[in-house]
């Protein structure tokens, strides 16, 4: 069971244009901005739109295939979604809803519930089977949701921000719930979601998508280490830039330099500046650091038990640093800085 | 002022009511006569609205096709357009030689004077209720259900029975019963299209216009009591499901 998309879908003003596989029992994050095409990718591959051209093979079957003339309907392809807001029928009780694709699947009304029963146990809400979807909180909601996609046992699951509507807390307990469900779950797995914490606790594989094409693949640890968007960079909280390297000096594409340790390299480059790497003092500072410049602070915000200070200089920069340092030298907003990096802690790779 | 301008009528209603004299009227053959046929026109009616209502409103609301503006001004002029002229243009249309009513002779099937000219006649007037509040109930509804519905393997027919038209059941039901309720009070394009014959064209409305000014008045008042009470009770029936929501 492998799915293998070669997708394009032309719409007025957009289009998207995506190439992607992945394997059964893997997870794959489809990331990026809102805008980016994530929701068309999704609805190409459950078939509720129609590729302009390209091929979708789903488990060895060609579902959709302009070329070819080939389109399978979604409720004749293996695949089940879960809604990032629910979508639960209003109209049936939680049981219902869960044994709603069983029935559409050909399964008598009485094993269709029983099966579903079974579901609805397994994601912890045996004792809920008739309340309807209003009467659920949140998490309960997007749990009868996932039980009702994989009751039909589709051969693809596809998770369309599946966490987004819910509060913080909720969020962490479905994800949790939903990483073990994953897990048992054999077919091929697609999360959509613009929370990089989602891509790095569910998926096995990325894809940062922007403005209807892939702009990076890789594993979570990758693309949250070496960033090739200043979008994913905001995300993960590091400083991306942009530049062009000549022997250990990167002249940024926003203005200002950067001293580097890898002197090899040259050409075109992304430079990351981990937060907490950027040093704050009053004065200049003196001795190791290769790489010092001035700016203003523009703001101070608390991040766990330290603090996020955004710079505006050149380069502009975010520094994440110890409540003890910010008291040490007393950082305010407005206040004039100096910044300091060490060439080693800026890594650098082409871009 | 103007909440007497509609309490006022009812109250000369009740008032006059000759309460002794109603249980002689409803037992006479006419009475019973029209009140049979009338709801069994008007659930005729109610019948046709809903098999070429459902599928013209969501049509209306969901596809978009050259011509849209101008079926929906068709479909809803019966709402403004006198009844009478309506009756008019059927007996034109549907008349014996009119531009169809001439087919329809030849193979047999007269509307005119007839019973089913009378289901005609209010299925004309009254299908638009039904449309314009079911058509705006499909506009509303989230289409992602119905997504929802296609990716668990519903096909668009099961879809549409087991999810669309549930969404919509509270604006089916509302638009029913008011489709309904036109139905049994039309008078104008009924008399005007199907005549006015007892036990086959005589609904009520018509029955009580014909006493009030010929031999018995009291008759009149006694069947109008039937109507209003009807009329209440759809009121009462629907004051959670429609005028709430308004």
């Amino acid at each position: 069971m492998t799915l293998t998309a070669d997708i394009r879908v032309d719409l007025v003003g957009f289009s998207l244009d995506v190439a992607l596989a992945v394997e059964a029992g893997r997870t794959m994050a489809v990331v990026g901005p809102n805008g980016a095409g994530k929701s068309i990718l999704l609805r190409a591959l459950a078939g509720l739109r129609a590729l302009s051209a390209g091929r979708i093979v789903l488990d060895g079957t060609v579902v959709d295939e302009p070329d070819a003339r080939t389109y399978l309907a979604p409720e004749k392809r293996s695949v089940g979604i879960v809604f990032q807001d629910n979508l639960l029928f209003p109209h049936l009780d939680a049981l219902d809803n869960v044994a709603f694709g069983l029935r559409c699947r050909g399964r008598g009304r009485t094993e269709s519930r029983r099966l579903a029963a079974g579901w609805l146990e397994r994601v912890g809400l045996a004792g809920r089977e008739g309340a309807r979807a209003a009467e659920l909180s949140g998490g309960q909601a997007q749990r009868v949701a996932l039980a009702r996609a994989l009751a039909v046992s589709p051969t693809m699951l596809l998770l369309d921000e599946p966490l987004a509507a819910l509060d913080a807390t909720t969020r962490n307990d479905v994800r949790r719930d939903l990483r073990r469900h994953l897990a048992t779950f054999p077919g091929v797995r697609l999360l959509v979601t613009h929370d990089p914490v989602d891509a790095a606790v569910l998926a096995d594989d990325v894809v940062v998508l922007d403005r209807g094409r892939i702009i990076q693949r890789g594993t979570p640890a990758e693309i949250t280490a070496r960033p090739r968007s200043r979008w994913v960079a905001e995300l993960v909280g590091t400083n991306l830039f942009n530049g062009t390297a000549t022997g250990g000096v990167v002249a940024l594409v926003g203005g200002g330099t950067l001293v580097v340790a890898d002197t090899q390299r040259t050409g075109p480059v992304f430079a990351v500046v981990p937060p907490r790497s950027v040093a704050l003092h009053r004065q200049r500072p003196e001795g190791s650091p290769r790489n010092t410049w001035p700016g203003r602070v523009l703001a101070v915000e608390p991040v766990g038990d330290r603090l996020r200070v955004r710079v505006d200089a050149t380069p502009p920069v975010v520094a994440e640093v110890t409540a003890g340092a910010v008291s040490e030298i007393g950082v305010h907003v407005a206040m004039e800085v100096w910044l300091a990096v060490k060439a080693t802690e800026i890594d650098v790779y082409p871009a | 002022m103007g909440a007497l301008l509609f309490g006022l009528p009812l109250v000369g209603l009740l008032w006059r009511a000759p309460w002794s004299a109603a249980a002689d009227v409803l037992a006479s053959r006419p009475a019973q006569d029209a009140l049979r046929l009338s709801l069994v026109t008007s659930l005729a009616a109610t019948g046709i609205a809903l098999a070429l209502g459902i599928p013209l409103a969501w049509v209306q609301a969901r596809v978009d096709y050259p011509g849209k503006r101008l079926v929906r001004a068709l479909t809803t002029l019966p709402m403004v357009l006198p009844p009478v002229v309506g009756g008019v243009a059927l007996l034109l249309a549907l008349g014996r030689r009119g531009i169809v009513g001439a087919q329809l002779d030849r193979v047999g099937v007269h509307l005119p004077f007839t019973t089913a000219g009378a289901v005609v006649a209010e299925a004309f007037v009254a299908m638009p209720f039904l449309v314009v509040t079911l058509e705006a109930a499909f506009a509303s509804t989230d289409r992602r259900f119905e997504d929802a519905a296609r990716s668990l393997g519903a096909g668009r027919l099961t879809t549409f029975r087991r999810v669309t038209l549930p969404l919509v059941a509270p604006s089916l039901v509302a638009g029913t019963v008011l489709c309904w309720a036109r139905a049994l009070g039309e008078f104008g394009a009924t008399i005007t299209f199907a005549g006015n014959l007892q036990g086959r064209t005589q609904t009520l409305p018509l029955f009580v216009y014909l006493k009030l000014e010929g031999s018995s008045p009291d008759a009149a008042v006694v069947l109008s009591l039937v109507l209003l009470a009807i009329s209440v009770v759809v009121l009462f029936g629907l004051r959670d499901r429609w005028l709430a929501v308004r």
